[in-house]
């Protein structure tokens, strides 16, 4: 045993331990919090967990895979009609709507405003991870290496699921429209009326909060993004108002509304780039053929 | 294998700690989100309680780490969580392993709780409070499984004589 001044010296006891380490925990969440500082050693913490995560979504691959084997020539016969269907309705929509972009392209240059631009838009598959729990985000197959920025906007074919908020070199975490954190500026489609939707958690709800019983707003109203703020372009479908409650002792309507996008179902996002699509064509490049 | 006894309980306890992550980490549908257990937790409690001198405070900072790392919660919130609780059951085991099984769970709930606390605390500051009381039911699911876990990872103990 090794002595000081006649006393025996030990390692340091737990509680000096859990002293120190609570102190550099607080250190690591002010640093974290306050600003990007830590953005490096994330990073490279992510990395040595991946294998982690990849072992996480191995049962529901296998699920997903033995169900796609299984599937008799029947059901899969059954879908490929029902996708060409589907299809051919889409194809005829989309001549209507390039016929609109083309009108409405030559109506901005009447009056004198900017040309709208196309996106461009790359598909990314989900992992099967779960994040903090509830908490709403989603991780994806994409990163740096495609691209990808924090900020840039995610949706699926039925509206804006939300935004990448970290990016490493091969995934990317999104925040979903329904988490606390996160809000984006909308317009009523129908009335033209300006305002935002907050998540708060609730997976299949989000809140329209500052809103006074005078706005003109009404249950089935379509929230579109209104491209405010730079981060999501415009014209996106964001939610439905499902209902609107007017509590005389409160200042603000109590709105919720049900998201468009499917946050709790979809394999396949969309990350978008907005502004940056060729020409008149919205078709998305496909990701790699998904197992 | 020339692995001395301390270095195969040491991966023992390792392994042991990896599928308590990956369970953490597995996705599940929303709805059973308030009926998962912190299954790291529970790891960490048990080994406190079996090999306090392997297992302490430390080797529950990291676990937390890795945890915020996985979850993409603020670097610290669950490293400072999961210290506190591996310090409470290192200082108190003695006690702990005295106690019949369904007083341990019962002071696993309150270990459990402290731990859901603390994040939730932390959380908090930083503007993004649990909303609902689902939140806490995770830990009275873990107190519950406890003594089948305890069961578990015991047997685990004694086959590679982890001492």
């Amino acid at each position: 045993m090794i002595t000081l001044f006649g006393k025996p010296l030990r390692g340091p006891t737990s509680l000096t331990r859990l002293v120190l380490l609570v102190l550099l925990s607080i250190a690591l969440l002010t640093l974290d919090h306050r600003g990007q500082h830590l953005e490096q050693i994330r990073a490279a913490l992510k990395v040595v967990v991946y294998p982690l995560q990849v072992v996480a979504s191995i049962p529901v691959a296998v699920y997903q895979h033995t169900r796609e084997a299984f599937a008799t020539e029947r059901t899969l016969r059954e879908q490929n009609e029902a996708l060409t269907a589907e299809r051919q309705t889409i194809l005829v929509r989309l001549q209507q709507f390039e016929a609109l972009e083309a009108e409405n392209a030559r109506l901005r240059d009447l009056l004198g405003s900017a040309a709208r631009v196309a996106d461009r838009a790359l598909a990314a598959e989900l992992l099967e991870v779960s994040l903090e729990p509830f908490s709403r985000r989603i991780v994806l197959a994409r990163g740096t290496r495609d691209g990808v920025y924090v900020g840039q906007p995610v949706i699926d074919a039925h509206g804006i699921m939300g935004q990448i908020t970290e990016v490493a070199p091969h995934i990317a975490t999104a925040t979903l429209i329904t988490d606390p954190s996160h809000a984006i500026p909308v317009l009523v489609s129908r009335s033209g009326l300006r305002t935002m939707v907050f998540g708060t958690g609730d997976p299949d709800s989000v809140v329209v909060p500052y809103l006074t019983a005078s706005a003109d707003i009404r249950e089935g109203d379509l929230l579109v993004s209104s491209g405010m703020g730079g981060t999501f372009p415009a014209g996106y479908p964001v939610a439905t108002v499902s209902s609107i409650d007017n509590d005389p002792n409160e200042a603000f309507l109590t709105i919720s509304a049900r998201p468009a996008a499917l946050l709790n179902h979809g394999k396949q996002v969309l990350l978008v780039w907005p502004g940056q699509g060729q020409g008149k064509s919205r078709a998305p490049t496909s990701a790699k053929a998904a197992p | 294998m020339s692995a001395t006894p301390e270095a195969r309980g040491g991966a023992t306890i390792l392994a042991t700690f990896l599928v308590a992550i990956v369970l953490n980490i597995l996705p599940g549908p929303s709805w059973a989100e308030p009926f998962l257990p912190d299954w790291v937790a529970l790891t960490l409690i048990y080994w406190c309680m079996a090999a306090p001198q392997r297992v302490s405070v430390g080797t529950g900072w990291l676990l937390g780490l890795t945890l915020d790392v996985l979850y993409g919660s603020l670097l610290g919130q669950h490293a400072l969580a999961k210290s506190a609780i591996a310090f409470v059951t290192v200082r108190l085991h003695p006690q702990l392993r005295m106690f019949p099984r369904w007083q341990q769970a019962v002071s696993v709930l309150m270990l459990l709780f402290f731990n859901q606390l603390l994040v939730a605390w932390i959380r908090g500051l930083t503007g993004h409070a649990p909303g609902t009381v689902a939140y806490w039911t995770p830990s009275i699911v873990g107190a519950l499984l406890w003594p089948w876990l305890f069961v578990i990872l015991r047997d685990v103990r004694r086959r590679a004589h982890v001492s």
